[in-house]
């Protein structure tokens, strides 16, 4: 990775933690309804794999903390925001929500708001990727204690048996809502659970984009190559509550103060400045630009796009017009 | 009697029944630390401690299934379920195991498990955290099903769930936990089958369940204002739906009218109809309306989602539009 590439990607989450920040305060205004998943401090996650993949080609699928993968693949921040104002510009027109962003432009197939859900439609995308023989492959974001749902050990088994090519990302922030790991899970260290179906596996820091770009570079080269399935575990930490009612008591502060000191923001920005390729004025200068971006294109625009009519409630319920709701064309 | 909160009598419930027998287990994500998503187990893990108190894995399927294995040797599991949208997952276990195992083994094993899960659209939660999925428990033999609309039900129903041999499903509501109402200060057991008379009227009968309920009384209410006299009946026990008390006021009002927060097809509607016709057909004045949610996915977009579900306005048009008035 040289300097440019590490000052983009310092930029991208910067602008993904402003994003998210300022989600929090469309939620307080009541801009924002329903459950809201935040991602700052798992920042280098998403971008630190999808930068080793090929965001916008590969299929990308993850649960409802989905704002930033649907960012990195190539969605439109205004339209992500006005999504979540629940706006008919939004990304799934206003019907889908906050843990319901979608881009299939940009390969980004989904948010879903089920604890496990994803796991399966995953191998299901790589399975189509095989048969069509593209050189895409299936990249499917989801948590630690996602890996205790029976479509876990379910898709594993398939994904491994029939070589297809899924990158499984867990992204380990240690809890599950208010539950922590060790009290949902026998074993801590999820890329051993994978072992038991052959399926090669890493474990990394994963609030060191560095570190997390060098391990996905592997794995996404793994499974492009045709070899199959690869595990990469990420272990990380969510730096606010599950979501938006959540109080977050149940952590220990010291617990928490640990990993505030590991930003992986703070820990890009100051190696870069320690290498002298970035100043401190210059990082102040990216927040002002990325602040103002937000402020004056993305927020202007979810608040001033209009409201889904209501005459199309049923809209997007089944397909419109197809022609075999008759019993086909001849 | 107190007034105690919907989560508060859950939770006595909860406790009364723990302290009792030692038998009792609770189980569910984040009811035991946590206390519960809707606070009701809050407390028992202090109380009764982590074998008693389960804070389990996100295995929907398999805690449940391992709570009605558990129910097979005499234990007797409260299995809470986040939210009825999660318990899809765990139908197999609840359809194939505790269902059917009473009629599979001619009788020698029982299921004695109760699951509790809010069903139930509240704001803006997406389609994926906003379904009612009543109409689909209700349709299996071998389970009841039953629905509190008040505190004082959920409190007695939770009672008579954990003392019955059946596996008992108890359908809550998101928006109801903090609801506020009176609860008997002396134990109190509510049947698990029947029908209550929440308000006698003479024009129409509106049937209603769990939410749905309140929406006929703030209609009935308004209507009242108009001289229109309405009675509601609450469908708390919607497996089995009671036949009798049915019949007995459709053959008072003449008319009905089924709301229901859930789409049309296949609901506690269609069920009811049904059942008039087959018991008081002759009774009628007027064919029977239902009043529904739009038959859709429930959307984000605060709009769209309050056009999507009932409420107590769209029962005064359906009744007005009944009686021409
Ligand atoms: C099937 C199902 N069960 C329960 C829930 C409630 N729930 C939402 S997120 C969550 C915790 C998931 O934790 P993890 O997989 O580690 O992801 P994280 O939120 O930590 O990113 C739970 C229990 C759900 N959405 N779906
Ligand atoms: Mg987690």
């Amino acid at each position: 990775m040289n300097a440019a590439d590490k000052k983009r990607l310092l930029r991208e989450m910067l602008f993904a933690r402003r994003f998210e920040e300022r989600c929090y305060e469309a939620y307080v205004e009541r801009k924002i309804g329903g459950f809201l998943h935040l991602y700052p401090g798992e920042e280098a996650c998403a971008f630190g794999v999808l930068d080793a993949a090929r965001p916008g080609h590969d299929y990308v699928i993850t649960g409802y903390r989905d704002h930033v993968h649907a960012l990195k693949c190539g969605a439109d921040p205004k339209k992500v925001m006005a999504e979540l104002f629940g706006k008919e510009t939004g990304s799934s027109k206003g019907r889908g929500g906050s843990m319901h962003i979608f881009d299939a432009e940009h390969r980004f197939m989904g948010g879903y708001a089920l604890v496990g859900g994803p796991f399966p439609l995953a191998v299901g995308m790589a399975k189509g990727i095989k048969m069509k023989g593209g050189d895409e492959i299936s990249i499917c974001f989801l948590g630690d204690a996602a890996n205790n749902q029976g479509t876990f050990h379910e898709s594993l088994n398939m994904a491994a048996l029939w070589e297809l090519p899924v990158l499984f990302v867990c992204e380990n922030n240690l809890y599950g809502i208010g539950t922590r790991i060790d009290r949902s899970t026998a074993v801590i260290e999820q890329h051993k659970r994978v072992q038991a179906y052959n399926i090669p596996s890493n474990q990394v820091d994963g609030q060191d984009i560095e570190q997390v770009y060098a391990a996905a570079k592997i794995a996404v080269d793994h499974v492009r190559s045709g070899k199959g399935p690869y595990f990469l575990e990420l272990m990380t930490y969510r730096y606010r509550g599950h979501s938006m009612s959540d109080s977050n008591a149940y952590r220990a502060k010291e617990e928490e103060r640990m990993w505030g000191k590991r930003d992986p923001i703070i820990i890009l920005r100051d190696r870069l400045i320690e290498a002298g390729e970035l100043g401190m004025d210059d990082y102040k200068r990216m927040d002002d630009e990325v602040l103002e971006f937000i402020e004056k294109e993305v927020i202007k625009f979810a608040e001033e796009s209009p409201e889904p009519k209501l005459e199309e409630l049923e809209k997007y319920v089944l397909a419109e017009n197809d022609p075999y709701v008759r019993g086909g064309v001849h | 009697m107190a007034v105690m909160m919907y989560w508060e009598a859950i939770r006595r419930a909860h406790d009364e029944e723990m302290a009792r027998d030692p038998l009792v287990i609770c189980m569910g994500e984040d009811i035991g630390v946590v206390g519960g998503t809707y606070k009701a187990t809050q407390g028992l893990y202090d109380k009764y401690g982590p074998e008693r108190v389960i804070d389990t894995p996100i295995s929907e399927n398999s805690y449940t299934g391992l709570g009605i294995g558990a129910s097979f040797l005499g234990i007797r599991p409260i299995i809470e379920i986040m939210s009825v949208n999660f318990a899809w997952l765990a139908t197999d276990q609840i359809f194939n195991s505790a269902a059917k195992v009473r009629y599979m083994s001619g009788g020698q094993l029982t299921a004695p498990v109760v699951i509790r899960s809010p069903g139930g659209t509240a704001h803006q939660l997406g389609a994926q955290h906003s379904a009612r999925m009543e109409k689909v428990f209700m349709g299996i033999a071998g389970l009841r099903v039953v629905t509190p609309s008040s505190p004082r039900q959920a409190y007695g129903l939770l009672k008579s769930a954990v003392r019955c041999n059946d596996p008992v499903f108890i359908n809550e509501h998101e928006l109801m936990y903090n609801m506020k109402g009176e609860v008997p200060d002396a134990e109190y057991f509510h049947p698990l089958e029947g029908s209550e008379v929440t308000r006698a009227g003479k024009d129409v009968t509106l049937f209603g369940y769990n939410i749905s309920v309140h929406w006929c009384v703030q209609a009935a209410e308004q209507l009242a204002k108009d001289g229109i006299d309405c009675e509601v009946i609450d469908l708390y026990s919607l497996s089995p739906l009671n036949r009798a008390g049915i019949k007995k006021s459709v053959s008072k009002t003449h008319r009905a009218i089924v709301v229901e927060e859930a789409e049309a097809p296949v609901g506690v509607g269609s069920e009811v109809m049904a059942i008039i016709n087959e018991e008081c057909f002759f009774e009628l004045d007027v064919a029977p309306v239902r009043v529904s949610a739009v038959n859709v996915p429930i959307p984000y977009n605060h709009h769209l989602e309050k056009a999507a579900i009932p409420n107590a306005k769209k029962v005064v048009e359906a009744v007005r539009k009944m009686l021409g008035k």
